[in-house]
């Protein structure tokens, strides 16, 4: 049985409901947000309907193109941080036995899942004078006194790369766990050592896929919210943080709704470039 | 050599990956109201005081009523998307399943100030229904990606054979789809219970001031300070993930869930 165009009204049945429901209550809302973003703002209705363009054009005053910036920076560098460590991390993965590799993901899993609320408030224990690292440190006669590491930028990148990192893991899995393994055997019987092996082969391979991997853990950091609260200081909220402090703390809605849109068309742009990737991939095969 | 590299790159890896976690369980033993590791003096007090006080009790009545409904919201969406997008050729599938699968690729604060604004609009703002349908549509993706690879893995021919034997279409979905796909309709609603019982920034958004689920309750109480209530808190979704995690390895197939080819397609 191959699949078929549906034939009448009956064969539509199935997808009424799910068609129904994201059309209105995700469609529908975007369709919203993306006219608020043009109204203008209004201190007793929140809005009023306007066509605007003012919301956009404050992006690039100094305060919010500095934050724009540097939410894009951070989650650059995290990105990049995070795939050096988890690429050859789920290399390794995918060379274990079943068993063990069951194991590591539902641990991996299990993290991934964790509230970033809950990541904050871990990191921001462990960084602590009271209850951190610096104890140990002073335990084994590294440091003289125990000292609070966060806030600070520093933390704030530990924090993200910890919470991308599991997120890196599984969206690299599929592509090395598909790797043929007579590609590197291949390499090794040939006298390349396994470092090599990894380097000249694996890598090269998986060219795509790491820089797939690198756009969605980017896009994925964007997204982060209480990290950046928790971790950080003022300087250091990000775009996201910014996004919720004008919705809700200023009733600035339509800046906010600009700014989502602004940060929803950078990401759709590079999940476009990972799309084109995958093809290109596939078409290879 | 290179053998023991990888082991212990891989285990320092995993320690780092757990050293938040340990610490923050030992954080939770303390005697004393104050945040030490290692502990001092070992009680389990806090995991007592989490259960009784009403405020906490309440977080966490709140979170697991929307984790529960949301989780079967988003495998009900799911599920019909998932069969009509396989059973049938349309030139638009691929923008339905790009639809499902929006919401959780984008970054979330987008999706969580599009249901704001629209949750203003409709008046429903602040009430747990708004949280639930907001979850449900956020996490749809996740049961729709295992429903789809679920799907994917029937042999069409069983199809086939089934028809020939006379099956109608709706014998068919009852006797072989269904049975072929439960596990990854299980494992679709697990993945979307779990995210849902974590998930902070959208339900902050849509209903925060008024509906606290245990996340908010947990970010709110940061503000006044640390308690070894939050360390038992964050022990206890530590631990729903490792159960439900372990619990779909144990009855499914995790590697290919995660996109792993369990046997090499032909």
């Amino acid at each position: 049985m191959t699949p078929q165009p549906p034939r009448g009204l009956r064969d539509y049945v199935a997808i009424l409901y799910p068609a129904f429901m994201l059309g209105v209550f995700f469609v529908v809302p975007f369709a919203i947000m993306i006219a608020v973003s043009f109204f203008r703002r209004n201190e007793l209705t929140f809005y009023e309907p306007a066509f605007v363009l003012s919301n956009y054009a404050r992006l690039f005053t100094t305060f919010f193109g500095k934050s724009f910036v540097f939410s894009i920076l951070l989650s650059a560098l995290v990105g990049v941080l995070v795939v050096i460590v988890a690429f050859p991390f789920t290399y390794l993965l995918t060379r274990l036995r079943r068993r063990t590799q069951v194991f590591y993901l539902v641990f991996i899993l299990s993290v991934l899942s964790l509230s970033e609320v809950i990541i904050g408030f871990t990191w921001s224990t462990l960084l602590s004078a009271t209850a951190g690292i610096s104890n140990l440190l002073v335990f084994m006669g590294l440091l003289d006194q125990p000292q609070a590491w966060t806030p600070s930028l520093t933390a704030l990148v530990v924090g993200l790369s910890y919470l991308g990192f599991p997120y890196t893991v599984l969206v690299l899995y599929p592509a090395l766990s598909r790797l043929d393994p007579e590609l590197p055997e291949a390499s090794r019987m040939l006298g390349a050592s396994p470092l090599r092996t990894f380097f000249l082969v694996v890598i090269p391979v998986m060219r795509s896929s790491i820089i797939s991997a690198l756009i969605m853990v980017f896009v994925f950091n964007l997204g982060a919210y209480v990290l950046p609260q928790v971790l950080g200081r003022p300087e250091h909220w990000t775009l996201s943080v910014l996004i919720t402090d004008q919705a809700i703390f200023q009733s600035n809605m339509p800046f906010a709704a600009a700014m989502a849109i602004v940060l929803m068309v950078l990401s759709l742009m590079l999940v476009a470039v990972t799309l084109v990737l995958g093809q290109e991939r596939s078409s290879q095969r | 050599m290179t053998r023991t590299w990888s082991n212990l790159f891989m285990a320092l890896m995993m320690i780092i990956l757990a050293a938040p976690l340990v610490v923050i369980a030992g954080v939770s033993l303390n005697a004393e109201k104050q945040l030490l590791f290692p502990p001092e003096g070992l009680s389990l007090q806090w995991y007592g005081e989490l259960l009784s006080q009403p405020d906490w009790r309440n977080a966490i009545a709140n979170s697991l009523i929307i984790a529960v409904i949301s989780a079967a919201l988003a495998v009900s969406i799911a599920f019909p998307l998932a069969y009509f997008l396989w059973r049938y050729r349309v030139r638009y599938g691929p923008i339905l399943y790009g639809l499902g699968v929006a919401p959780f690729m984008l970054p979330p604060v987008i999706t969580a100030l599009g249901f704001l604004i629209f949750w203003a609009n409709s008046g429903l703002y602040g009430s747990i229904v708004t949280t639930i349908i907001s979850h449900a549509i956020f996490f749809t993706t996740l049961p729709l990606v295992t429903i789809s690879l679920g799907l994917q893995a029937i042999d069409r021919q069983i199809i086939e054979a089934s028809t020939i034997m006379g099956a109608d279409e709706r014998t068919v979905f009852r006797t072989v789809v269904i049975p072929l796909v439960r596990p990854y309709l299980v494992s679709g609603y697990a993945f979307a219970f779990v995210l849902s019982l974590n998930e902070y920034i959208v339900s902050y958004m849509v209903s925060g001031l008024t509906i606290e689920t245990l996340p908010i309750k947990i970010f709110n109480s940061l503000r006044y300070g640390y308690t070894p209530v939050m360390a038992s808190v964050a022990v206890f979704f530590v631990l729903v993930g490792f159960v439900v995690y372990g619990l779909i390895a144990r009855f499914g197939d995790l590697p290919r869930l995660l996109g792993a080819w369990a046997a090499r397609e032909p």
